[in-house]
């Protein structure tokens, strides 16, 4: 595309005004911003924006220092020839001009005259494989409080020493501000991304479950803390402080011993809880609902088994399926068989639950057509046990696509669907998992039903917001029910147009849930990739009717929370069920000084039911430093996490703000974070000099592409629906799935050593990084992409593809064909290493280069201009430069 | 000259009818004087295995408002071809049919003998018999699977191309699908909701929604194919159906402690009344429900569903302590009169030893015709046997049930209609012939029998409207007409014509005759059916103090003994179903519901007839009572010692054993015949079961009239009723007394 860098002529010269750049900058002083963490006080740098431009670049110098990225431009970089120019960004732009829709308003100023070197700018590859490199398959102890871990795109070994693993929690900073007033000065977001059920590799120890008998676990009296390595132990033992709130608790009599010279129990390392980062506890019964012991969990399959799915032959797919997918439910370690027990639904206008008791001969069919007040119509062989009823299962599922194969029924409920999951569970006092398969937005006559709002209209005003919202009512008082009774909803959804999916997937965003999307589903094409999906659904890692609750250190506290959960009160995170990648975003605030001495503690407690209906807590308990250093600070801060962060904090605030107005949010807070760090750590030096913190200094793309994401940037041409639910999907991911999201890897295949054992390093997504003749593998872990060059040759085209050339590559290929030579074997031992690695299935697209799919594969390569809108890298660092220059002013 | 009593008799075996007079007073203020009133037990369908149906239509009146049939006291002018209706005077032309008809060549109906005929009606579509099985699955395991049994054996004596449908119910109301393979479908509601009829047959997906329908045309009333998935005939379904009943499980839901199971009877016969109007109205159909315990939940709640609070009985009631009582009465009445309006008629088999909420759900039988069974469980042969009742045959191997019937009375102008009592509804037919004056179900001359069998019997009530200064001229006859159409159980359409009359008589000057050819038992039975009806509807004593106002008879006392009347140690439901029997069945059996029959078997001679006194039981006597709903067989004081002792299986005493033997035999032949069938209790001095002998037999001797003590004569009865000795010396007092 652009040859000539960021000074391209205008992208996007019919959108409206006010669109993709950041014109309308802060300096028009809008109501202060209702959404982030400012904080609602008066923003400090919030000075108007003068005449300061960036307009013509010749060269650059990179520096190097030891904490500090140092990207300066030569002097006369920003010439006072810009000031000729002032108001162009005050927010009172006269109408429309082209050129300052697109790009950055300086790069209208003059005619470029050099160009900045791309290669010159921070590279995010760079940084992942020098940490790589540095990390790469190293032991990482957690025996240092306030240690960053090393990024998430390592592979690296972590050995718990008292800290909670990396991949349980990870922090925006491992250095908290000393008071409020530094956390304010400074900008950067503290928060933590917890994951609490994330998987551990093979190489590490599972948690250890500690028992503490009928008491139930040792927790302190005053702030209810659980027993963890930061309790002190005092008085020879007899009496401990909590670390958490201070208060000194006596020691119960079965769980004496006496301490060593050090002042250490004796038995420290013979106890999880008093050595270790994370560790579950045995739950008694008053962890139990109605003190009660759980039962094991249940998943439902609730089919729409009207015309649509009958045609497009996914309800057959679906039975075919499960008969050899339900031999292999979740267990736990070392058990038989798994104790979830399964139910079958089928639905359209009306429900159909199947009685599968073992004593049957063949399965009963139980209509329910009062779809008003949702009941269960039996108890009893509903939820079975599948070894236990294999054979009236299998029947069934055989049934099922031709018993309803001559349907005409167009029309489906979908509130009811969920309304009777919770019944069944409520029934069989249990928690668990609905899988609903739903094609249809539901227009038939029931609680629920629901109607097109989609209005393109809406894009670029006050009201988009309204996309995003769900309608109120009925959906919102089922999340209650599916919260109170555990009951997590994943829904796999095969639209062939607007189904309101802001409304739908209301429920499983709520629940620990996941929402699939097919759009137009081709059986051949995307079955595969649903099976996929589905499988892994079924699979993974999951804990039910969970609560989790953070407690910290006196001096802060966690004030908000981001994910798929419900939040009743302030403190509680309830979620009907959370899996081994659903991670919830806290943030903190002071509440008061924090000592460098002591740091800060936290201790996040998930209690829930596990998948063979045993209640347990699952406590991760981190220690972070202090300081009254900004500079330790801005040392110890981690990029993928702050970004996890703004995603999440962003999308959240596009259901209450014109998107403009986050979008604004975003750059002046990136811009804030970087001026304080010039203003406050960095040395002296040339204001033309761009200085960003070593550990912050490819935050700047990141935030780049977080604002050119579907959600955030406000394009007609995007479907309302996927922007609700990339807004949804990400509201639940952890840090490695945004990093990847918002920085995905774009992986040269042509030129690789095919006898290695590891893949080609990614490089920057970028299309200057694209050759003609090269085969480039993109993946961001929702999409991937298979690139062909044009001038391709015909020698790798036939080594992947098996066909002569690429005027014979026709049709959506969605998987490659089984070739036998190295080149095709390693291509494809890549892609599936890449889909066992993330949690969905990403369905393989294959591009030529100049052919109109490849639309697609452009929008996910970040460092350029957005397709939709959206600045290039290189132009908004300038930008970022630009705005920091003016807050320093 | 036969005696009155063989004239009764002969109209009673012809027509089946019993008049309370034979002679009639002729007019109004004569026949009020007379207290009892001109009225009528009427038997319309009963079994005249000796006539034989014409193939051809009857012949009507062409009087609009008329309509009455060609019968044997028309007029009839052979040479012109006309014949005069007898009730209006219009002169009708034969129809061409006719044409042969002469003084010799007379059809069957106007010949004297055919004063009862029946017509096969050719015209209509011929619809099946519909069975809808609303079987309540909250009963004790024993319980059900003896249920499921004698519902598998009632498949098999249905005609093969009658329809079945299937509804259980317990927690929840389920209609099953019965004609899919390979899966057992059904249809689920919530038993706590009350429905429209509307509402049901979408939800059963019978009815297409309204709004399809492009230019609003009306919707086509049903889908055959549809109901059919409901209700299918027997040959086809068989097999699936005994698997379906053989897989029925007790109700699912558990019962807490201290709780009962919560039943939604009153959406079942909901549900069942819903599918059935949606699908085939107006055609013969049983609905039959069996529960074994009371409604819990839902519209027609009885009883909640905690078990420290019972079930209402008669104080409750009297104290007006009923929560549910006027709630649910009225929501079983209103389904019942929407069935009966669909001519579907509801049968309740009921065997629970507790209350099962009768006293609410009477209605449904009662105004659809429908049977009611009540027992302890379904385990015993009381239901087994009185199930299979049901379904007997007569000679010619048709059911003893006929469905869709319906009633009318003609009279002769002298004449007006009251009312009837008995398994009927009004059909609101208001004409001439319809008197002011209600008794029973009055206010027109129609009724409708959703179903009926050939022992139903209506209380008919007539009034002379004759002026007494307008006498009838001497010889002159009152002449009633009652047209039965009704569908025959092999799905015929037919109609019954019994035409009957009666002289006239001056009450001054022939007040003998008219004494004389007053029918006592008939009397008894139609005044009984009065009180019962009232008794319904009104308090207790009232019914009492109205009734004995009226003439009393003999059988007056052991009447207001009667569970029909007496409530006392009954409790709601029993009352009920004694109420229900005693207005449908016929004279016969009416009689033995007043006043048991006694038999003794002694040593001393041939079986009799005793009294119904406490002076009949005697040591060596072994007594049968029948009572209509108790069969009691009990052995004297020596009896029961010999029997103890074995007498009976010694050779030398064989005499003995046939004497152990002969009441059961006869006992037995009661059994096999009576429906439904008696409470058979086998008893002997002194054992618990003989209060059911004791609570019956006059209290001549009580505790009370101490010379009976120590007397060889009879068993002194522990209680506080009067006697019949109290009761008549009472009586003729206040006879003397108030004629005076």
């Amino acid at each position: 595309m652009s040859q000539q860098g960021y000074v391209a002529a205008p992208p996007y010269s019919q959108a409206p005004p006010g669109m993709g750049g950041y014109q309308v900058g802060y300096a028009a002083g809008p109501a202060q911003p209702l959404y982030g963490h400012l904080g609602g006080a008066p923003h400090p740098f919030s000075a108007p924006a003068a005449g300061t431009h960036t307009s013509t670049k010749s060269a650059q110098v990179v520096v190097w220092n030891k904490h500090s990225f140092v990207f300066c431009f030569l002097r006369n970089i920003f010439n006072s020839s810009c000031l000729a120019l002032p108001g162009q960004f005050g927010g009172m732009m006269p109408g429309p001009q082209a050129g300052m829709q697109g790009g950055f308003p300086g790069a209208m100023a003059g005619p470029p005259q050099k160009k900045l070197d791309p290669d010159a700018i921070p590279s995010t590859t760079q940084v992942i494989e020098d940490d790589k490199a540095k990390n790469g398959g190293q032991v990482y102890c957690t025996n240092i409080r306030g240690q960053v871990p090393p990024l998430v795109t390592t592979d690296f070994t972590v050995q718990d020493q008292g800290n909670a693993s990396p991949r349980f929690i990870r922090c925006t900073t491992y250095t908290l501000p000393c008071t409020a007033e530094l956390a304010k000065q400074c900008q950067v977001p503290l928060a933590a991304v917890v994951k609490p059920l994330a998987n551990l590799p093979k190489n590490e120890a599972p948690l250890y479950a500690v028992n503490h008998g009928e008491t139930g676990p040792i927790r302190c009296n005053r702030c209810k803390a659980y027993m963890c390595p930061y309790m002190q132990f005092i008085d020879g033992g007899r009496r401990y402080q909590c670390t958490f709130c201070n208060c000194v608790n006596e020691v119960p009599v079965f769980y004496f011993q006496h301490l060593d010279h050090m002042g250490r129990r004796v038995d420290f390392y013979e106890r999880p809880e008093l050595s270790l980062g994370s560790y579950e506890f045995v739950a008694t019964l008053d962890y139990c609902k109605n003190n009660k012991p759980p039962n094991p969990p249940a998943f439902i399959f609730m089919i729409d088994v009207s015309y649509n799915n009958i045609k497009s032959g996914l309800v057959k797919l679906i039975c075919d399926e499960l008969k050899t997918l339900l031999e292999k439910l979740p267990r736990e370690e070392g058990a038989d068989c798994s104790a979830v027990k399964v139910g079958f639904v089928t639905y359209d206008k009306v429900l159909h639950f199947y009685n599968v008791k073992s004593a049957l001969a063949q399965p009963q069919m139980m209509v329910v057509s009062d779809t008003t007040e949702m009941f269960v119509p039996l108890l009893d062989g509903f939820l079975v046990s599948y070894q236990d009823s294999k054979p009236v299962i299998c029947n069934l599922l055989d049934q099922i696509p031709t018993m309803f194969a001559d349907t005409a029924e167009s029309e489906t409920v979908f509130a009811p669907v969920i309304q009777a999951g919770v019944e069944a569970f409520k029934a069989a006092e249990c928690s668990g998992k609905l899988f609903i398969f739903q094609s249809l937005m539901p227009t038939a006559e029931a609680p629920g039903k629901l109607k097109n709002r989609d209005d393109k209209k809406l894009v670029n005003t006050d009201k988009e917001k309204t996309l995003f919202q769900p309608q109120k009512g009925v959906y919102e008082q089922l999340c209650k029910d599916c919260v109170v009774q555990g009951c997590c909803v994943d829904l796999f959804l095969f639209p062939n147009q607007y189904l309101d999916l802001a409304t739908m997937a209301d429920v499983p965003s709520h629940t620990g849930g996941s929402v699939y999307k097919y759009n137009n589903f081709q059986m051949e094409t995307d079955g595969e990739h649903f099976l996929a999906d589905l499988r892994k659904s079924v699979q993974k890692h999951i804990g039910f009717d969970a609560i989790m609750r953070v407690r910290t250190s006196t001096g802060f506290r966690a004030t908000d929370f981001f994910g798929a959960i419900h939040m009743n009160n302030t403190t509680d995170v309830e979620m009907a069920a959370v899996d081994c990648d659903k991670a919830v975003t806290v943030e903190f605030k002071h509440d008061d000084a924090l000592s460098e001495e002591s740091g800060a503690l936290i201790q996040c407690a998930l209690l829930y039911t596990n998948i063979s209906g045993q209640r347990r807590l699952r406590v991760h308990n981190l220690s972070l430093n202090c300081s009254s250093q900004l500079s330790e600070l801005y040392k110890s801060c981690e990029t993928d996490s702050l970004i996890n962060f703004f995603a999440k904090s962003a999308y959240r605030a596009i259901l209450n703000q014109p998107l403009k107005n986050v979008r604004e949010i975003l750059v002046n807070q990136t811009a804030h974070m970087l001026a304080c760090y010039r203003k406050n750590c960095a040395s002296p030096s040339a204001a033309s000099q761009l200085i960003l913190p070593d550990a912050m200094k490819v935050f700047p793309v990141y935030m780049n592409s977080l604002m050119k994401t579907a959600p955030l940037v406000g394009s007609t041409e995007l479907s309302t629906d996927d922007r609700a639910h990339q807004r949804l999907a990400v509201m639940a991911m952890g840090v490695e799935d945004t990093q990847l999201l918002l920085y995905p890897r774009l992986i040269p295949l042509h030129n690789m050593d095919v006898d290695s054992e590891v893949a080609p390093a990614p490089v920057r997504c970028s299309e200057e990084r694209l050759t003609d003749s090269g085969l480039f593998l993109l993946e961001n872990g929702h999409s991937m992409f298979l690139w062909i060059g044009q001038a391709a040759s015909p020698d790798l085209i036939q080594g992947i593809f098996n066909l002569p050339s690429l005027a014979h590559f026709q049709g959506l290929m969605s998987t490659l064909p089984d070739v036998d030579n190295p080149l095709s074997k390693k291509v494809r031992a890549i892609i599936r290493d890449l889909q066992n690695k993330r949690p969905n299935s990403m369905k393989l697209q294959i591009v030529r280069q100049k052919d109109k799919p490849e639309m697609l594969f452009r929008q996910l390569l970040v460092e350029d201009k957005g397709l939709h809108g959206g600045a290039s890298y290189v132009d908004f660092l300038c930008y970022v430069h630009r705005e920091i220059r003016q807050l320093l002013t | 000259m036969t005696t009155y009593q063989e004239f009764i008799q002969q109209n009673e075996d012809r027509d089946g009818v019993r008049f309370s007079w034979n002679l009639w007073p002729s007019s109004r203020l004569e026949a009020t004087r007379l207290v009892v009133p001109v009225s009528c037990l009427f038997t319309p369908l009963k079994e005249r295995p000796d006539l034989p149906p014409v193939q051809y239509e009857p012949v009507l009146c062409s009087r609009a408002n008329c309509k009455a049939v060609l019968n044997p006291l028309c007029q009839v002018d052979f040479r012109a071809k006309v014949w005069a209706c007898n009730f209006c005077f219009q002169r009708n032309p034969f129809p061409p049919s006719y044409a042969g008809i002469s003084e010799v060549n007379q059809p069957a109906e106007l010949m004297p003998q055919f004063s009862t005929i029946e017509y096969i009606v050719q015209r209509g579509p011929q619809t099946p018999l519909i069975f809808l099985y609303v079987v309540d699955t909250c009963l004790e395991e024993e319980d059900l699977q003896a249920l499921k049994g004698s519902l598998q054996m009632s498949l098999s004596l249905l005609p093969p191309n009658a329809l079945v449908g299937l509804i259980t119910f317990g927690r929840m109301v389920q209609v099953h699908e019965l004609s899919c393979e390979g899966i057992a479908k059904s249809y689920v509601f919530r038993g706590t909701k009350d429905l429209t009829s509307k509402q049901i047959q979408e939800m059963l997906g019978l009815m297409k929604p309204a709004a399809t329908g492009p230019q609003g045309r009306p919707v086509a009333p049903q889908d055959a194919a549809a109901s059919c998935r409901f209700l299918q005939p027997i040959h086809r379904v068989d097999m699936n159906l005994t698997d379906l009943l053989g897989e029925l499980q007790r109700d699912p839901w558990p019962v807490p402690q201290g709780k009962r199971p919560l039943r939604s009877t009153g959406v079942a016969l909901s549900v069942a009344v819903g599918l059935l109007e949606g699908t085939f109205p107006n055609t013969g159909a049983r609905v039959m429900l069996f529960v074994g315990g009371p409604p819990t939940q839902g519209p027609g709640m009885v009883v909640g569903d905690e078990l420290k609070i019972p079930i209402r009985s008669w104080h409750d009631i009297q104290k007006d302590n009923a929560r549910h009582l006027k709630k649910a009465t009225k929501f079983y009445e209103a389904l019942g009169n929407r069935s009966a309006a669909n001519g579907h008629s509801i049968d309740i088999y009921a065997c629970a030893l507790d209350q099962t909420g009768l006293l609410e759900m009477k209605c449904l039988s009662n105004l659809t015709g429908g049977h009611i069974v009540m027992g302890d469980s379904f385990n015993t042969s009381l239901f087994t046997q009185t199930f299979q009742g049901v379904f007997s045959k007569d000679h010619n191997g048709d059911f003893r049930m006929a469905f869709g019937g319906v009633l009318e009375i003609k009279t002769s102008r002298e004449l007006k209609v009251c009312g009837a009592i008995g398994p009927c509804v009004s059909l609101n037919s208001k004409g001439p012939y319809v008197s002011e004056n209600e008794m029973g179900i009055g206010g027109t001359n129609q009724w409708k029998m959703c179903s009926l069998t050939p022992s139903s019997t209506l209380g008919i009530y007539l009034e002379v409207v004759n002026q007494h200064n307008a006498p009838i001229p001497q010889g002159g006859r009152g002449a009633i007409q009652f047209v039965t159409q009704y569908q025959h159980s092999n799905t015929q359409k037919r109609i019954r014509v019994t035409t009957i009359t009666r002289n006239w008589a001056d009450a001054q000057s022939q007040i003998q005759h008219i004494e004389s050819s007053f029918d006592q038992e008939a009397a008894a039975v139609l005044m009984a059916r009065l009180g019962v009806f009232r008794a319904e509807s009104e308090e207790g004593p009232d019914v009492l103090r109205w009734l004995d106002r009226q003439l009393i008879r003999l059988f007056m006392f052991h009447l207001r003994r009667s569970p029909f009347l007496q409530v006392f140690n009954n409790s709601p439901d029993e009352s009920s179903y004694y109420r229900h029997h005693f207005t449908r069945q016929d004279l016969t059996q009416s009689l033995i519901m007043i006043q048991p029959i006694l038999y003794s078997y002694s040593f001393h001679g041939p079986p009799e007839p005793v009294l119904l006194d406490s002076s009949s039981i005697l040591p060596d006597r072994i007594l049968l009572m029948d009572t209509f709903f108790q069969l009691v067989i009990y052995n004297g004081e020596t009896i029961a010692q010999w029997q103890k002792a074995g007498y009976q299986e010694m050779p030398e005493y064989q005499n003995f054993k046939q004497l152990l033997k002969a009441p059961q035999d006869d006992a037995n032949d009661i059994l096999e015949t009576r429906f439904p069938m008696p409470r058979y209790i086998n008893t002997e001095h002194g054992g618990s079961q003989a209060r059911f002998l004791l609570s019956k037999v006059n209290p001549s001797q009580t505790h009370n009239n101490l010379y009976a003590w120590g007397q060889e004569s009879g068993a002194p009865i522990l209680t506080d009723d009067v006697s019949l000795q109290v009761f008549m010396d009472h009586l003729k007092k206040l006879a003397v007394s108030s004629s005076a």
